[in-house]
């Protein structure tokens, strides 16, 4: 009962005071004030849960150095470089030095700029190619629903791209027409499809048919 | 320039330099960048993760809260809670994770429900309906057009989701024009992508010719 009903039982009072909160207002507000207590609960959970992460993280990259698996040297730097950007992270957050050297403010900024920000973007960056060589491939006119892919990604690179815009002016007005107009209906259509579908999702998660991410099974 | 900022860019062209060698093939410094780049993304997330939740939301009222301010010991229950959810490394007791979790999903779903419905499927159908009565009024017969093709396209898309029908004759049809709509917005997506990373791209390059090497730009080589 514990293991299995309770857990449910708490989703359900955990999903209700929202949605109760949502259509009745108390005394005090005192309901509201209940699901924002909620809102910060929450908050320091996912944080324990990040953490949980990194533990999981250790325990992988610690057995691979040990057993010197392949391609060990590569979990020592990741643990090197969390470990690092970690302590100048944790610096930044209690607001103290890092060895007494740097504020932690301007340690954590650094790690930022000298790693961070340089290898987010060039990893980014290095999608260009293998998308332009996925789009390749995508963009062989096959059938109808091809061709207008093409038009479509087509017009709106063309549209973005000052030199395209010399020579042919139109291209913002119809880069605007179809981010605006046939591009809006069809994401509004997935909007609305994709919010019902979340929505009888969660029903079905609060009444405890769906109980998968508790690592339970169906009738379990 | 300060040593630190020499430093930076150093470091920033070199991973710079060691991610882009992957394009002539896979090779061990782009999988030393590769790993440095999982550890500092982790790290910044401990960092941004006790510096924006707990030290403002726990550590301060629960342990350190400013003088005169009472301490919040309620907090204990969310500090518990998260507690709970390493119960899971002791095989006898892992079950006990599971009311962490349970309330956590249980309050998002609660939330996300609401917001789904109130936020996205109310708004968005009210202005799709709202557009036939727009439509009436207008005398542009280019926004007239404009505001019937997101009506048609809303619905065909609609009927392209819905599953409870064969795909077949009239239906058949209406899902089909509901593809095209798709596709375009997927095209669009698809272009916007690619012009977006080959402006980070550029960015990257600019970096290292201007910063770097300082070509243009007086930088720090």
């Amino acid at each position: 009962m514990y293991k299995k009903q309770f857990p449910l039982l708490l989703a359900f009072l955990g999903g209700a005071i929202p949605i109760i909160s949502f259509f009745i207002t108390t005394p005090g507000d005192r309901l509201k004030v209940t699901t924002d207590t909620l809102q910060d609960w929450m908050l320091i959970i996912a944080g324990a849960a990040l953490l949980l992460g990194v533990v999981n993280l250790f325990q992988i990259n610690l057995r691979k150095i040990s057993t010197r698996a392949k391609g060990w040297p590569n979990a020592l730097w990741l643990l090197l470089s969390l470990v690092i950007a970690a302590t100048f992270g944790l610096a930044d957050a209690f607001g103290t030095s890092v060895f007494g050297i740097w504020g932690g403010d301007v340690a954590f900024q650094w790690i930022q700029d000298a790693a961070f920000k340089p290898l987010q973007a060039t990893m980014f960056s290095l999608l260009a190619f293998y998308v332009a060589s996925a789009a390749f491939r995508a963009f062989r006119v096959r059938n109808v629903e091809a061709g207008i892919l093409l038009a479509a990604a087509l017009i709106i690179m063309l549209g973005v791209n000052p030199y395209a815009v010399k020579v042919l002016p139109f291209l913002p007005d119809a880069t605007n027409w179809i981010m605006n107009i046939p591009n809006a209906a069809a994401q509004r259509g997935i909007i609305i499809g994709a919010a019902l579908g979340a929505a009888s999702f969660s029903l079905r998660i609060l009444l405890g048919i769906e109980r998968s991410y508790l690592g339970l099974q169906k009738g379990e | 320039m300060d040593f630190g900022t020499v430093a930076a860019t150093w470091l920033g062209a070199f991973f710079t330099l060691c991610i882009l060698s992957f394009l002539y093939k896979d090779n061990p410094f782009f999988r030393f960048a590769e790993s440095v780049f999982a550890g500092v993304s982790m790290g910044y997330y401990i960092g941004n993760t006790f510096g924006q939740t707990f030290v403002p939301n726990l550590v301060h009222p629960l342990f350190t809260p400013p003088a005169g301010t009472p301490r919040e010991w309620i907090l204990v229950i969310p500090l518990l809670l998260g507690f709970l959810l390493y119960t899971r490394y002791i095989k006898k007791v892992a079950w006990v994770s599971r009311f962490s979790l349970a309330i956590y999903v249980g309050y998002y779903t609660g939330v996300n429900m609401m917001q789904k419905l109130q936020g996205e499927v109310l708004p968005q159908s009210a202005d799709t309906i709202l557009s036939f009565w727009r439509a009436g009024t207008f005398t542009n017969v280019g926004e007239w057009i404009s505001l019937l093709v997101v009506v048609v396209g809303v619905l065909s898309v609609l009927v392209y989701f819905f599953f409870s029908a064969e795909h077949k004759g009239a239906i058949g049809g209406v899902s089909r024009l509901g593809i095209w709509f798709l596709m375009v917005s997927f095209g669009a997506a698809f272009g916007y992508t690619i012009m977006g990373r080959i402006s980070i791209l550029i960015g990257r390059v600019i970096f290292l010719i201007n910063q770097w090497l300082g070509i243009g730009n007086g930088g720090v080589a």
